[in-house]
């Protein structure tokens, strides 16, 4: 019995090396394929009608459905054909289409991504062959600049502003004429507007929304070309400082602490009688708290003047898109003043043009306060490889009400600065 | 492919001269290997090349686009475990935070999940038990639901005003906003005990800083976030494991345990000394794969916390994921996974040396000294 089973083994083995070398072979092969090529400005065209891959990440079937439909609208136009996919998960989906080779030509690309992307050459960068650029807000253009060259067109926007529980300001004695327009301003209606189970002010974490008082007492988290951590500034110490002030004292709050996942759930259930959202708020409180009677005004004024924060979402094409050319196109037709006022009319989100401005102003008018932020929000930080620094200061300020602001701005801008520097 | 030719050639050209038997013998492995390679083709294509992949990647700065083996990847030699390992930094940061979180995780769901799951195998193995079978399937049940499902009921059971929390109140407890609440277990406790304030934490501890956490952090134990979830994954996989329990003990022969009633043993003593010695493989079956399990804990993390709050349940797994598709360090997350693995495999070994049978590794050795004594003798001869 013990005889045979020596050899049988050293086959086993080397079977299983043989076929494994192999197999690993073909994988190499496969792969081997794919080799950089650089991002040029002529457009790579395909000849004839294309099949265009698109993929996207979806609010809910509304968005799904004019997405849909306004690719469909383009396909039947030009001849084209577009498959459109809905992501379940965006990050994840554009990573693994990227690393086989084979990427969506046409794309959601958040701007907090952006850099990344940017960086490792995966967009094409089409901006230039948009004629009317300028056409789209300042500040969202610049939010897709990297290192000086705009990559792709913001596909709509919006910035915070402050939402403000109607009934809630009334019972506090508060009139049209009390709306906050400083700091001391907001403190103090905070204050009016605190009883038992009702905070003043309540936020979601996370610098992408204490990061307004920041921009509003002129700092920033990095400096203006990127180079510099600049967290340890007076300018942004002390814009936290004073949050942390009023969250000791119990005015405002943050939404964990509300039992909330955000500022506003907090706001639809009562916790919380203001709160600075974008206006993806609309649409979550039409839904979930559809009796809070509320209104939206611009924030206040920090001592540097007036600030926000801007967030969009630009539709990125690829480099190895076969069909730059096509796929430059798709967007110019989803980027147009009619497609971007149905895309609003459809499910709510804010033209990116500015000369949609007006149109748009007229049908939703409770939206003036994002539209007003439009000229002078913040983007988020657009460098890459921060993703880890900005995610560590995130949940260190969880617990701002107990944190040691000088150490945790420190230790971010130490973190930041290797990043930066890579 | 050579190999298998050469392996096989010379046996084919002298199989006339060969015993028909040897011949037959020959044949059977050549059909057996031909039974085998579909399973073969698929692990190695699913399994064994994903791992080199993945080992390569680890060693070079692929930022995900295109193929890791194009020329224009570099390797970057041990730079990835270099920044997790050696190096001050917040990667070092987080992975030793993840690995602080996950040891509590282990060392909470492990013990507790073994005890439970035998305390009902052994609840549901009495013959006289009524509605056995009811038993069986509700301690079962929540083995076969999907965990995200699951990890969705408890994120509502555990909110701030959810039923956990109602249910404390009646008892007079003021319940904690559970998955927002990032304090330690340890912590907590030290703060009642008086040792310390969790807001002003001693400085000797504070200030002192192991691999990039300060032993403050260190000693934190689970936080009352973590704490949720294990309770959740306790709940969950002591039911599959009541099932292999269940399984060894009613291979336990009754003769064995009757004799032990003759000999005048209580129900602890037949306990102690005749089911647990007989479950003996059973248990370093279940610690094993709850201690694999447990280190590898994602979807928990990944539909409940994101690894949050103040990164108290951020897991190496779920790290791994987050470094490679959201941050793009496709090198570290990869890295990440082989560490995790190095760890698992350390413990398991250690864990089955630890409980290895103590008897049958005495027999073996013996037995081994005997057959060397013996080839000795022949040699000498």
């Amino acid at each position: 019995m013990n005889q045979p089973r020596r050899p049988r083994r050293t086959t086993t083995l080397a079977l299983t090396l043989a076929l494994g070398s192999a197999l690993l072979a073909s994988a190499c092969g496969g792969g081997g394929g794919f080799e950089e090529e650089s991002a040029s400005s002529a457009p790579a065209s395909a000849s004839g009608p294309v099949d265009l891959k698109m993929l996207f990440g979806s609010s809910g079937d509304a968005e799904t459905d004019a997405v849909k439909a306004a690719a469909d609208a383009w396909a039947k136009k030009t001849g084209n054909k577009v498959t459109v996919t809905v992501a379940s998960d965006m990050n994840q989906q554009l990573a693994q289409g990227f690393a086989s080779g084979n990427p969506p030509d046409v794309f959601y690309m958040d701007a907090s991504q952006y850099a990344n992307y940017a960086k490792d050459g995966s967009l094409y960068p089409y901006a230039d062959q948009i004629e009317d650029n300028e056409d789209f807000y300042e500040p969202l253009r610049e939010t897709f600049t990297y290192e000086g060259k705009q990559y792709c067109v913001p596909k709509d926007f919006s910035t915070l502003a402050l939402q403000i529980n109607t009934d809630a300001w009334q019972k506090a004695g508060l009139t049209d004429a009390d709306v906050p327009k400083t700091w001391v301003d907001l403190t103090t209606v905070a204050k009016k507007l605190t009883t038992g189970g009702q905070v003043g002010l309540g936020l979601s974490t996370g610098i992408d929304r204490v990061g307004v008082f920041v921009v509003q007492n002129g700092g920033w988290w990095v400096n203006e070309d990127g180079t510099k951590a600049t967290g340890s500034n007076t300018e942004v110490r002390e814009a936290l400082a004073y949050v942390q002030k009023n969250v000791k004292e119990g005015q405002f709050a943050f939404a964990p602490d509300l039992d909330s996942g955000w500022g506003g759930e907090a706001f639809g259930t009562g916790k919380a009688a203001m709160t600075i959202e974008g206006n993806w708020i609309k649409g979550a409180l039409e839904k979930d708290y559809a009796d809070v009677k509320y209104k939206t005004v611009e924030l206040p004024e920090g001592p540097e003047g007036k600030g926000t924060l801007s967030f969009t979402v630009c539709w990125g094409v690829s480099t190895d898109s076969k069909a730059q050319a096509q796929a430059v196109d798709l967007v110019k037709s989803l980027t147009s003043v009619e497609q971007q006022l149905a895309f609003a009319d459809a499910f709510g989100v804010i033209p990116s043009r500015q000369s949609a401005a007006e149109q748009y102003q007229q049908k939703f008018p409770e939206d003036a306060a994002f539209i007003a932020g439009a000229d002078y929000g913040h983007g988020p930080i657009n460098r890459p490889g921060l993703d880890q620094v900005i995610a560590d200061i995130n949940s260190k300020l969880e617990n701002l009400k107990g944190a040691n602001l000088e150490q945790v701005l420190k230790s971010f801008d130490t973190n930041a600065q290797s990043a930066l520097e890579k | 492919m050579s190999t298998v030719q050469t392996a096989a050639g010379p046996s084919t050209g002298r199989a006339p001269q060969r015993a028909p038997g040897k011949g037959g013998a020959q044949r059977q492995t050549t059909a057996g290997w031909i039974f085998t390679t579909p399973v073969l083709v698929l692990l190695g294509l699913f399994l064994f090349i994903p791992i080199l992949m993945a080992l390569w990647v680890s060693f070079t700065d692929w930022t995900g686009r295109g193929s890791p083996f194009s020329s224009n990847v570099e390797t970057v030699g041990t730079e990835n475990y270099q920044a997790l390992l050696t190096q001050e930094g917040l990667s070092r940061q987080d992975f030793m935070t993840s690995l602080r979180n996950t040891f509590y995780y282990v060392v909470g769901v492990v013990p507790t999940q073994t005890v439970l799951a035998l305390l009902l195998a052994v609840i549901v193995n009495q013959k006289f038990l009524k509605g056995r079978t009811f038993f069986r399937t509700a301690f079962y049940f929540p083995a076969v639901v999907s965990s995200v499902a699951i990890s969705l009921v408890f994120l509502f059971l555990f909110t701030g005003t959810g039923a956990v929390n109602q249910f404390l109140a009646v008892l007079g407890i003021d319940g904690p906003t559970w998955f927002s609440d990032a304090r330690g277990l340890i912590h907590i406790v030290g703060d009642w005990l008086g040792l310390w304030t969790i807001d002003s934490p001693p400085s000797g501890l504070a200030d002192t800083q192991v691999m990039s956490l300060s032993l403050w952090e260190w000693v934190s134990g689970p936080s009352v976030a973590m704490s949720a979830i294990m309770l959740q994954v306790i709940w969950t996989t002591a039911g599959t494991f009541m099932l292999m329990f269940l399984a060894a003990l009613q291979d336990l022969p009754t003769e064995v345990e009757e004799a032990a009633m003759v000999d005048g043993a209580n129900r602890w003593q037949r306990f102690r000394n005749v089911t647990v010695p007989h479950l003996r493989p059973t248990i370093l079956l279940v610690i094993t794969l709850g201690v694999i399990g447990t280190w590898q804990v994602f979807d928990q993390m990944y539909v409940m916390t994101q690894g949050g709050p103040s990164k108290t349940t951020l897991t190496p797994a779920y790290l791994s994921y987050d470094a490679a598709f959201t941050q793009k360090q496709w090198g570290e997350g990869a890295a990440m996974a082989f560490l995790l693995f190095a760890l698992i495999f350390a413990l398991t070994s250690l864990q089955r040396f630890v409980l290895r049978d103590k008897d049958e590794a005495a027999t073996r050795k013996a037995a081994r000294v005997q057959a060397r004594a013996a080839r000795r003798k022949g040699t000498a001869a």
